[in-house]
């Protein structure tokens, strides 16, 4: 039993923050945030795929570093932390996941080598209005091999070369480019796109059902997913704690108020939880384990709830400056939204994990 | 990360179950008479067995064992009705401290007694003036030839009722800031002029009482650490503590869980197919995991060789209040027939009431919510500490 980063995972950890703190630093999410027509940082993300972390957890023989899906956790978690605004989570949490989990040899071969390379980049497009994903509504459809339906949002839908889209009777590979038409969105820093699917050519990924394949995939992506927010989280803490330690009013600095000290403790213990919890699923992510459907809906909802209460009373703590636009409080708001609600909201994880606790003591 | 067991620890595991299994049995199989007895019985064939305190050295009675080994044999131990409480204040916080700062005889003496359950400890620290405050303590001890003399009160010292020893933290110099005065001595809770009183609590029961200190002689021999150097030696005593307090016991996820699959919600269904009781549910998981992942993360940083930090704080929090809000959920869960307490009537035997009664002892128990907080501000967050205007002042210029 272990349950901690190994050494060589905490060396990479930090050499990924080293390397997001000198090309990831605000002003770079804000070059995207105050430009309707960026979607995202391209010399960022050339930077990131020098690196060959998009292959971190693909296999050598497709043209990845083979190094396993701890490693990719702790990229994840900097990442997060740093805000980047890349298309990461779309490229590799699902649509590298869900060609590695369901693709044929020959989509991997085709695709794999791709996406390590950052020649690619992926969407994962379910979500065709308000409310859950849920079998029997949904509503595309594919007929002799042309798939056709709406789907919104699709996060980075305009810039992705390689589509995954759920259909009513499964998962189809489509490739882009695609129109798209992008939506305007509570988190700028990451794009995300209306397209409508008019009987374009679509290849079928895997042989399950649509449903349990799009639920395979979201659990592994919520593990990773749960990292980023796990970082984005941490700093958020640590944006809250520096600012009160220098702001004074009555004649000291607000940190030394129980309000505020409550306050931030609060935030400390929910990204403690936050991050066993998150332990656990990468865990189960790397090792296959038989746990994985729960512990990844225990730390999608560990990390959804601390990232969100995080964000939010940081903002709290700064005062009116942390309500302006030029505080940089607001970006980790904005991404604790985006990161909550796109592999599924708090609420629908929170069903499944109670589904799978019944499953599990029913057996 | 590694959830799992490597070879040795399974091979550990598996001697620890076959050793429970064949010696529960045994003690099962044998009537102690009360359960004090039967407590004492088990406390000393596992120490027999070096399964009582495993991470101790082999030299004083304990296993040799590594934090996780605990671990497992904990794990492997909870699956068996033998879970006796008398001992694990004794053996978690107040021997670590005499074996810390006392001379060799004295752990001699004592070491071996309370490992094998023959002898229990109390821990005698908070006061009427004195609780989240510890440092304001007021019983006095006058220094008299060899011996000091002690007058004053203790309060919600834990199993003192039925202790032998105690350690007792008091006042031996009023004329310097208050955690400069103080002084640590071990002592026998039979010592003429001492008085226990059962406080009788909220929940029914009586597990704290207040000690009563009446020109207790104490000799000097049995001072732990330099005289005015007890606050030193009680942070050492405390640290262990949020170690030893841990989890709040019986009514978790799963128990209400249980309760949900039998009682009726409010729309007719089974209560655990009432959407708003199942999104409930989850988050009582996520905090139950992640407390006992947390736990887990300790457990290795401990076995790296680095000293648990205050951060273990967040353990109790969550537990208490997690505790607090499922025992009261399920009593309302029960609705009108939720107000009885009867073991003989209410589901599960009571679990829920009993636990929804005991809960608000739990949350101010070993440090409260409040000051638990404080700590992680302070000392996790590097948060600046309270305004105070006792630092410096002679404690006998305070207000009390």
């Amino acid at each position: 039993m272990n349950f901690d980063y190994s050494d060589e995972q905490k060396m990479l950890k930090e050499e990924a923050r080293r390397f997001l703190g000198a090309r990831c630093d605000t002003a770079v999410v804000r070059g995207v945030l105050d430009d309707d027509d960026r979607h995202h940082d391209d010399a960022l993300w050339r930077a990131i795929a020098a690196q060959g972390w998009l292959g971190a957890a693909i296999p050598e023989a497709y043209g990845g570093l083979g190094l396993g899906h701890v490693e990719l956790c702790a990229l994840a978690e900097e990442l997060g932390r740093a805000l980047a605004p890349v298309p990461f989570a779309s490229t590799v949490y699902f649509v590298a996941e869900a060609l590695m989990l369901l693709g044929s040899e020959e989509q991997k071969t085709r695709w794999l080598p791709k996406i390590a390379a950052g020649e690619v980049i992926g969407a994962f497009a379910t979500s065709e209005g308000p409310g859950a994903v849920a079998p029997g509504r949904i509503a595309t459809r594919v007929a002799d091999g042309r798939l056709s339906g709406t789907k919104i949002p699709v996060t980075d839908g305009q810039i992705a070369d390689l589509l995954v889209v759920l259909a009513d009777d499964g998962l189809y590979l489509v490739e882009g480019p695609v129109a798209a038409e992008p939506l305007a969105t509570l988190d700028p820093t990451r794009a995300a796109a209306r397209i409508v699917f008019d009987s374009v050519p679509a290849e079928r990924l895997g042989d399950e059902d649509g449903f349990a394949a799009m639920q395979a995939v979201f659990d592994r992506a919520a593990v990773l997913l749960a990292f980023e927010q796990l970082g984005g989280a941490d700093r958020a803490l640590e944006m809250a704690k520096d600012y009160a330690l220098q702001r004074h009013a009555f004649g000291r600095a607000i940190g030394g108020y129980q309000a505020i000290k409550h306050k931030l403790a609060d935030i400390y213990v929910k990204n403690e939880i936050a991050r066993s919890n998150a332990y656990y699923g990468a865990w189960a992510l790397g090792s296959g384990a038989a746990e994985l459907p729960l512990a990844a809906a225990t730390a999608r909802v560990a990390a959804s709830e601390a990232y969100w209460f995080a964000a939010k009373e940081n903002i709290q703590t700064h005062g009116g400056i942390g309500f302006t636009w030029e505080a940089d409080p607001q970006l980790h708001y904005r991404r604790s939204r985006q990161l909550a609600l796109v592999a599924g909201a708090p609420a629908v994880w929170r069903e499944r994990l109670v589904a799978q606790l019944e499953r599990r003591n029913a057996a | 990360m590694d959830f799992n067991d490597t070879a040795d620890e399974a091979e550990y595991r598996a001697r620890a179950r076959d050793w429970l299994a064949a010696n529960v049995a045994a003690h099962k199989a044998i009537d102690h008479g009360d359960d004090m007895a039967a407590a004492r019985a088990w406390q000393a064939r596992k120490a027999a067995a070096g399964y009582a305190q495993i991470t101790w050295p082999k030299e004083w009675g304990g296993g040799g064992g590594t934090p996780i080994q605990s671990v497992i044999f904990g794990q492997e131990e909870a699956r068996h009705p033998v879970q006796y409480g008398y001992f694990t204040i004794g053996l978690g916080m107040c021997i670590p401290t005499v074996m810390a700062f006392a001379d060799d005889a004295t752990k001699q003496r004592f070491v071996g007694p309370a490992l094998r359950g023959e002898e229990i400890w109390s821990q005698l620290f908070s006061e009427p003036a004195g609780g989240s405050d510890v440092a304001a303590i007021r019983t006095r001890a006058v220094r008299d030839g060899d011996d000091w003399v002690v007058n004053g009160q203790k309060v919600w010292t834990s199993g003192a009722h039925y202790s032998d020893f105690g350690i007792v933290l008091v006042r031996t110099n009023p004329d310097v800031p208050k955690h400069k005065g103080l002084t640590m001595f071990w002592l026998d809770l039979r010592a003429p002029g001492v008085e226990i009183r059962p406080i009788h609590q909220m929940s029914g029961g009586s597990n704290f009482n207040e000690v009563y200190f009446t020109d207790v002689r104490i000799p000097d021999s049995q001072r732990l650490g330099a005289v005015d150097a007890g606050w030193k030696v009680a942070l050492v005593t405390l640290m262990n503590e949020r170690l030893a307090v841990g989890g709040g016991g019986g009514a978790g996820p799963k128990e209400i869980l249980k309760l949900a699959r039998e009682v009726d919600g409010a729309d007719g269904g089974k209560l655990l197919h009432d959407p708003a009781f199942r999104q409930k549910l989850a988050d009582w998981w996520v905090q139950a995991e992640g407390l006992r992942n947390t736990r887990m993360r300790t457990i290795t940083a401990l076995s790296r060789g680095q000293t648990p930090g205050p951060e273990s704080s967040i353990g109790k929090i969550i537990a208490a209040n997690q505790l607090q809000d499922i025992g009261n959920s399920a009593v309302e869960a029960e609705d009108q027939y939720g107000i009885i307490a009867d073991p003989a009537l209410a589901p599960l035997r009571g679990l829920f009431q009993s636990a929804t009664l005991n809960a608000p002892g739990l949350r101010i128990a070993g440090g409260t919510d409040e000051i638990l907080k404080n700590i992680i501000a302070e000392r996790v967050l590097g948060l600046p500490g309270e305004i105070r205007t006792d630092k410096d002042a002679a404690f006998r210029d305070l207000p009390a």
